[in-house]
């Protein structure tokens, strides 16, 4: 099954987890005690958070953290292109609406 | 034709903002009027293919746009815009915000102040939008979502759109 990011964060739980985890790793056991939710819920809520590959597992020792996929810098860089490829294009809509508004006003 | 008018993007990383500055072929009062009527906003504030629906607009200080965007699917992703500063036909303030379904503001994710600055330019308008966020930890979970999904999307139509007026 295809995960998007709008999945990910339509649930009120999973976009707890992302704020959480945004500022550092954590395990599910750390996780389940900021939730009146079970472990298991949780679980789930990592699993499809991994599948739309915006957590990361690393395993230390018998613990596993889950932690945001980042790669910082190049991934901003590439975040604010798309930005950028947007702007555009919501600019260049508006020029057409603009257009159309001088044409109606004449 | 397009292309002469003025387009630049800068990032600061240092202090997690944005400036946008475009240049429009239209005066100020009808540039100020497209940024700030809801039904021309549904008309250019989401990129293709993505469409947005204005669910309220209340234009004043201390007022807010309520508004969808809705994917070619159908679904829709409510976000808002709390006006916090306005002095008419000049400059605006705001704080966007993503929203339950219930529309009200999901506080689990950063918001940024916003701010647009109209300038005459002759019968051109510039204006100079500012995003700011507080921290970088919220640029990257902001980049975070909106990498995967519809900005891939748009980024498509772009491409379509630039060959059409190419053309």
């Amino acid at each position: 099954m295809r995960r998007d990011v709008f999945q990910a964060i339509a649930d009120p739980t999973r976009r707890a987890i992302i704020a959480l985890i945004a500022i550092h790793a954590m395990t599910p056991n750390a996780l389940a005690n900021h939730f009146d939710v079970s472990r298991q819920a949780v679980s789930k809520h990592l699993r499809i958070l991994t599948e739309c590959e915006l957590v990361k597992q690393d395993q230390q020792g018998r613990e596993i953290f889950y932690q945001l996929e980042l790669e910082k810098m190049k991934e901003i860089d590439k975040w604010l292109e798309q930005f950028r490829k947007i702007w555009e294009s919501r600019f260049n809509q508006l020029d057409n609406v603009l257009a159309n508004l001088k044409n109606q006003k004449k | 034709m397009k292309s002469e008018l003025q387009f630049d993007f800068i990032a600061d990383k240092e202090n997690h903002s944005i400036t946008i500055k475009r240049e429009f072929a239209a005066g100020k009062k009808l540039v100020w009027q497209a940024y700030t009527d809801s039904e021309i906003l549904d008309q250019w504030w989401a990129p293709k293919p993505w469409t947005a629906k204005t669910k309220s607009m209340d234009f004043r200080e201390g007022g807010h746009w309520l508004y969808a965007m809705v994917s070619p699917e159908g679904d829709e992703h409510l976000g808002r815009l709390d006006y916090k500063k306005i002095v008419p036909k000049d400059s605006y303030v705001g704080l966007d915000a993503f929203c339950h379904p219930d529309g009200t503001i999901n506080t689990a994710m950063p918001r940024a102040n916003w701010k647009a600055n109209f300038d005459e330019m002759g019968d051109h308008t510039l204006v100079t939008n500012i995003i700011k966020y507080d921290s970088l930890d919220q640029l990257e979970m902001i980049i975070k979502m909106g990498m995967k999904e519809g900005i891939t999307i748009a980024m498509e139509s772009l491409d379509e759109l630039l060959s059409t007026l190419s053309k």
